[in-house]
């Protein structure tokens, strides 16, 4: 049925998003053997998610059409790295089978993932991320007619809102914590950017409503209504889903179990977007979140550099510039004030796999502790959206990543080993 | 169109629907339940959670990063 999997490459990029692919194509152009590993069913990555769905737009799809025919490049998806053994070396599995891979150079094009906070309510059935209701819409989803709350912060909400307009949803509130003012200048500062101006003007929502705190989901085994407070007013709205998202946290597992040094936002990378491990490259939201036209372009420095084609990716810094410049701009406007961060409640579940509530770990001075003492962070999510869940309510640094990055085969687990001694 | 079966229900759905839009065509789209049998279902759309993992022909899967293919077998978990 599958193709087997590669053993060896020159190239090795983990993650088919939109710096993947740009990087893919810019490192086969100059005749780089490439493989990319892919735990998405199709490439694209987040924002171009394929599906039943999905009228992707034609930059996109010509893109991947490129991709998809480059010569001298090996896709692997709904594959997923879950370990790095030795150096050079990844540890993959997919449904059937686990395999190494040999590398001589390395790109991590790993993305983001939403910053999921918890509130009273927030697992029952209905309630989803923001950019996991477009996600869960694009693999075939249907909305049509639901009555559906956004809440929460940052542009992904409206693109959420525009998905649900498009499928016919009904919008019944769209709550964003971040103030009038530090939108106006959002949007204002946005003339530097024009395409992304008429994209913030073909998102404007007339339910928007800024300054607004989420405070609880209501319901007994699945979602029924959400209370938000706008203007010191609290109402109860029924619907029969919530899609929230605070933000994005850089995926930085895998470049931390390579020891690779990281900054506030994510990976840390140079002008080539190297990162402090030698070979070892990195870009696009795991340097941290900047959209999409931000991970293009770092993916084509990216995949030049580690052709070494050095002279055609400096002649790329003016445009990563530039949109360093607009993430920049979105990371100071939809800051997150935590006054308008839903209410601690010592009775909120707080790590959803383990039932962990927040009363519990309140009494910790830091996440080891917590962990400990409650199990927090060690169920099937590894601690992914608790510990980011935990940085921003109590400031704790998150527990450096430990293999398998994800809950992996003992089968799979044995191969690394196996592997090692046969050589 | 795909056929496959959930907890032994047929359903058929177009290609490359993902199992999570799967569970919820069925009308009831909990895939697991907490430890005091209350149910979960998809939360983070992108593989990150765990919410959402199901048996699959045997093997623990997620229902979010798993598209149907003709005579699966998907089972929701404890
Ligand atoms: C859920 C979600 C929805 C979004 N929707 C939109 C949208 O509609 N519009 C918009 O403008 N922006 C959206 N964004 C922002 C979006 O992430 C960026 O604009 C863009 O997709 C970033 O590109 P990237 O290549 O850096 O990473 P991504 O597109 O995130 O691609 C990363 C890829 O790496 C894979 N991956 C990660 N870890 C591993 C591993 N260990 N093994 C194998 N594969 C791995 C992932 O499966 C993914 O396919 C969304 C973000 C998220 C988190
Ligand atoms: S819904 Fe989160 S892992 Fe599938």
């Amino acid at each position: 049925m599958n193709e087997r999997l590669p053993r060896e490459c020159e190239l090795l990029i983990v993650g088919a998003g939109p710096a993947g692919m740009a990087a893919a194509c810019a490192a086969a152009d100059h005749g780089m053997s490439v493989v990319v590993i892919d735990d998405n069913p199709a490439p694209g990555g987040q924002i171009w998610r394929a599906g039943p769905r999905v009228d992707l737009p034609l930059r996109a799809q010509a893109l991947r059409e490129r991709f998809e025919r480059l010569p001298g490049l090996r896709l692997c998806s709904a594959t997923r790295v879950i370990d790095a053994p030795a150096p050079g070396r990844l540890l993959v599995e997919r449904e059937h089978d686990a395999g190494v891979i040999d590398y001589h150079r390395l790109l991590l094009c790993t993305g983001a993932r939403e910053r999921l906070l918890p509130f009273p309510g927030w697992t029952l059935p209905g309630v989803t991320g923001a950019g996991g209701l477009q996600a869960l819409i694009k693999g075939g989803l249907t909305v049509r007619g639901e009555r559906i709350a956004i809440a929460g912060s940052g542009p992904l909400l409206l693109a959420c809102a525009a998905t649900v307009r498009a499928q016919r949803g009904r919008l019944v509130a769209l709550a964003e914590q971040s103030p009038w003012q530090a939108l106006a200048g959002f949007t204002i500062g946005l003339w530097r950017w024009p395409a992304k101006l008429a994209q913030a003007i073909a998102l404007a929502n007339p339910r928007y409503r800024a300054a607004s705190r989420l405070i609880e989901a209501l319901g007994e085994r699945r979602l029924e209504a959400v209370v938000i407070e706008s203007l010191g007013e609290r109402r109860e709205i029924a619907c029969d889903r919530l899609a929230c998202g605070f933000g994005l946290v850089a995926n930085t597992e895998l470049a931390q179990l390579l020891g690779c040094a990281l900054d506030e936002r994510g990976i840390l990378v140079d002008q080539h977007q190297a990162t402090s491990v030698a070979g070892v490259y990195a870009a696009g939201e795991c340097t941290g979140p900047g959209g999409s036209e931000l991970a293009l372009v770092e993916g084509r420095i990216a995949g030049l550099a580690a052709a070494d084609q050095y002279p055609l990716a400096a002649a790329l810094s003016r445009r990563r510039a530039r949109w360093q410049a607009f993430a920049a701009q979105l990371e100071q406007h939809f800051a997150l004030d935590s006054s308008r961060l839903p209410p601690r409640r010592a009775t909120t579940l707080v790590c959803r796999c383990e039932e962990v509530t927040l009363g519990e770990l309140e009494a910790h001075s830091d996440w080891r502790r917590a962990k400990l003492a409650s199990r927090c962070g060690m169920g099937a999510c590894q601690g992914r959206v608790c510990a980011a869940a935990t940085a921003q309510l109590f400031g704790w640094a998150p527990p450096p990543p430990r293999p398998p990055l994800s809950p992996a085969r003992i089968d799979s687990l044995l191969l690394a080993g196996m592997e090692e001694v046969q050589e | 169109m795909i056929r496959l079966t959930l907890d032994g229900e047929a359903l058929v759905l177009p290609e490359g629907t993902s199992v999570a839009a799967a569970l919820a065509a069925s009308g009831d789209d909990h895939a697991r339940s907490d430890l005091a049998g209350r149910p979960r279902a998809p939360f983070c759309g992108m593989g990150i959670c765990q919410e959402c993992r199901v048996c699959i022909d045997g093997r623990r899967r997620l229902a979010c990063q798993t598209l149907i293919r003709e005579g699966m077998e998907v089972e929701r978990t404890r």
